[in-house]
């Protein structure tokens, strides 16, 4: 700590109004002093106690899954069992476990429909709702309800929907003859439309979650600004896409942000419906399948997950570098 | 399939088995005779009664090591019993044993699935004494890990068990590791009165069966129920299928990965299933097996192949149901195998109290403790020969003399090779095969490839 002697100007800053308290007590020496004591104490804490949580919890964890994909273990017996074996898993990975390229094209696609469809499509309704329509508040309530609802409950209400046999969806596909009674769509069984289903279900959530967002968002926005450009002679999609988009950019970034981590963290519908498997497969359903239970393949299991992180860490760094250029402007 | 008759009964149906904890295959059909509290709190109460014969011929049964631990004190009992039924089954156990040596058994049940999923870090942790698991590899893969307690000494003293038992409770090193309590047989499930008003007979061979099934579907019925959303219950359909046409040595290697997934024999297996597969119900990855057993209920499918606890989604019409074991594919194998997979006990590696422990074991293992359970839960077959099973309903007859028949008996797809293996191996791969029976050759390259990277 050779820091701790250099008088650097912000500790130098500081200082005044750490002497107004010191002062009542004992006099001060007129040297300008770091600081003392429980204050030290007080800093100490405050900087050690997130620093041992983002270490424990974040860190040791994912630098442990990033070690242990290069391993051979069931989780069974000691550290000493655990044997190396390269990129074995990794290779695995990507030659003979067939799941693993569907759910990276599941990810890729939830990723997809979620940025091209559901957010816009949200921001579209905050934009209607922002009119001030007649009865609004109505129109927010079903719209915003999927978004208090647990994904695994969302799972199960459109399982309801959903059914082959029970559905609601059937049911009425066949009620108005587009659908034959003999041979119905089996939905979540049908390897190459339940992914579909999935995602419909998913955007119901998803797109009232980016509405109210991008709700707020507008009640801040100035009105003058609409209004001088109306004064202009913009038009209504004018005026959104060069004045009002333009001006909630911070909330933009945000909506993108959440975008991407509901998509990579889509998990929870698919793990109620089936388990993530049979057009299903998702990279971290995949992670649980092979890490949690009897299955134990942990080394297997953290390579999927390493793969994970590398994947999100390409948005997390466009994330950090968008808005460190922003705080440089 | 028809819709279900009440709305409760269709909601019931559609709530994920991670959901609900009563719907799990292994437990199912106990918990099949029903919530009835009142049927529970009665059989309870008759098992903590003092029923002097059962206590009187339980301290003779538990012998010389329960003479070691001479009554008194409290061994642990982690049990994945969490349904309602067997959950006051166990309980009687309990009370039982208490009552006839004086050592209180302290259950500790966790829900089932959970109780499964966390078995490793379980019994690394500190397991309770003794715990509940199945027989099979499922039961050897943690006795060579050296995570389970030997149990040699309380097989010299138990009585009553068949070979099939003792064989299905040895570990590799040829100790026994497990204590059975109960079982329930893989078959073909169907409706009597369906098949009278139609004059179908019981297929013998695998050609009958073919035919019966294309009569069936000239009738207007679906042949062979058949659902696999959940990934496990088209296992049993391979298993019985590899069974027929390779027989139970072949099987066991298979599992153990002896054999290799692209042999050719294994390719029969598929391409069998792949000619049956249009008798089958169509789309069978959406569906439950709840689902599927509905339309065995509802008289819409002719079959199902399945595990006894089948009659679960039948309990309004147990009396019109029957079933026969999957008929013979090839005259040489004969039909004499089948899968009924096995639950009971296992000791920790490190009881705390490995005398009491070994003493409720062999308790556990004793006729006097099947008959506790016969009395307190009705919808179980017991382990032990011994056990006064005069309770038992037909069905539940009928099943005991069709695996006390069988010459060889496998436990599950799942319980006899590597759960690793199972699970994210088998399981998609089955699903794939079903998705398309066309690529068979690609699917069992396929499977081996993924097969030699666990069996190491």
């Amino acid at each position: 700590m050779a820091a701790s002697n250099a008088d650097t100007p912000l500790v130098t800053s500081a200082a005044p109004a750490e002497a107004g308290g010191a002062q009542r007590g004992a006099p001060r020496s007129g040297r300008v002093q770091r600081l003392k004591g429980p204050d030290r104490l007080v800093v100490l804490t405050m900087v050690m106690v997130p620093l041992v949580l983002v270490l424990g919890l974040v860190w040791l964890p994912a630098l442990s899954t990033v070690a242990l994909s290069f391993t051979n273990w069931d989780g069974i017996g000691g550290l000493g069992t655990i044997k190396w074996i390269g990129l074995t898993n990794y290779e695995n990975v990507v030659t003979i476990y067939p799941p693993f390229w569907p759910a990276l094209r599941n990810n890729l696609l939830f990723l997809g429909v979620l940025f091209l469809i559901a957010t816009p499509l949200g921001i579209f309704l905050a934009v209607l709702l922002d009119k001030d329509l007649r009865g609004s508040r109505i129109y927010q309530t079903p719209l915003y309800m999927p978004v208090v609802l647990s994904l695994a409950l969302v799972g199960f209400i459109w399982q309801l929907q959903f059914s082959r046999d029970f559905g609601l969806v059937n049911a009425m596909l066949q009620a108005v003859g587009q659908q034959d009674a003999a041979s119905p769509v089996d939905w979540y069984g049908d390897p190459n439309i339940n992914i579909w289903a999935v995602l419909i279900a998913s955007s119901w959530r998803h797109v009232g979650y980016i509405m109210l967002l991008y709700l707020a968002g507008l009640k801040g926005v100035d009105p003058s600004l609409r209004e001088a450009a109306s004064m202009d002679g913009a038009n209504e999609v004018k005026t959104f896409f060069r004045i009002v988009f333009p001006v909630l950019r911070p909330i933009n970034i945000i909506i993108i942000v959440i975008t991407v981590i509901e998509a990579l963290r889509a998990y929870d519908l698919v793990w109620v419906i089936n388990k993530g498997r049979n057009g299903l497969e998702l990279i971290g359903a995949l992670v649980a399948q092979n890490v949690i239970g009897e299955a134990s393949r942990i080394g297997f299991g953290s390579a999927l997950a390493t793969i994970m992180l590398v994947i999100s860490l390409v948005f997390v760094i466009f994330y950090l570098s968008t808005v460190m250029r922003e705080e440089e402007r | 399939m028809s819709r279900p008759r009440t709305e409760a009964e269709y909601l019931a149906r559609l709530i994920p088995p991670s959901v609900a904890g009563t719907v799990s295959r292994r437990t199912l059909f106990r918990g099949a005779m029903g919530a009835g509290a009142a049927l529970g709190g009665a059989t309870l109460l008759s098992a903590c009664g003092s029923d002097s014969s059962t206590s009187s011929a339980t301290s003779a049964a538990s012998g010389s090591a329960a003479a070691s631990a001479a009554g008194g004190g409290e061994v642990s009992l982690g049990s994945n019993q969490s349904d309602d039924v067997p959950k006051k089954g166990y309980q009687a156990l309990g009370d039982a044993y208490k009552a006839s040596t004086g050592t209180t058994v302290k259950i500790n049940t966790v829900q089932h699935e959970a109780f499964q999923e966390n078995i490793n870090s379980y019994l690394q942790g500190k397991p309770d004494d003794v715990f509940t698991w199945f027989a099979g590899y499922r039961m050897r893969f943690f006795a060579s890990k050296g995570l389970a307690g030997d149990l040699s000494d309380v097989w010299a003293q138990l009585q009553g068990y068949t070979d099939g038992f003792k064989s299905a409770s040895t570990g590799d090193d040829g100790k026994q590791y497990f204590v059975p309590v109960s079982y329930y047989p893989w078959a073909v499930f169907y409706r009597p009165s369906v098949w009278k008003e139609k004059g179908y007979q019981v297929p013998k061979t695998l050609d009958e069966l073919k035919t019966l099934g294309a009569t069936m579907q000239k009738d207007g019925l679906i042949p062979i129920a058949f659902a696999d959303k959940d990934g496990w219950p088209a296992m049993g359909t391979f298993d019985v299928l590899n069974l027929r046409i390779n027989g139970y040595q072949f099987h066991i290697d298979l599992m153990a990965h002896k054999v290799a997934w692209d042999d050719p024999k294994v390719k029969k297996v598929f391409s069998t299933w792949a000619e049956l597969l249009p008798l089958h119900q169509a789309d069978p990855l959406g569906r439950t097996w709840q689902e599927a057993a509905q339309a065995l209920q509802t008289k819409k499918a002719g079959m199902y192949l399945l595990g006894l606890f089948v009659t679960q989604q039948m309990t309004a019409n147990l009396d019109d149901v029957d079933f026969f074991t999957f008929p013979e594919i090839d005259p040489a194998i004969g039909a004499d195998a089948l899968d009924a997979p096995i639950d009971g006990f296992m000791m920790a590696k490190k009881p705390k109290d490995e005398a009491r422990a070994k003493a409720l074991l062999t308790w556990l293992g004793s006729k006097e403790a099947a008959d506790v359970l016969v009395k307190s839960d009705p919808t179980l077959l017991v382990a032990n020969s011994g056990a006064n099973v005069s309770g038992y309903t037909a069905l539940q007859k009928k099943s005991a003399e069709l695996v006390g028949s069988a010459k060889n008996i496998a436990q599950f797809l799942d319980r006899d090779t590597r759960p690793d293996f199972a699970s994210t191996v088998m399981l998609p791969g089955i699903q794939a095969f079903l998705k398309n029976p066309k690529d068979i050759d690609g699917l069992c390259k396929s499977l081996e490839q993924q097969a030699k990277t666990l069996f190491v």
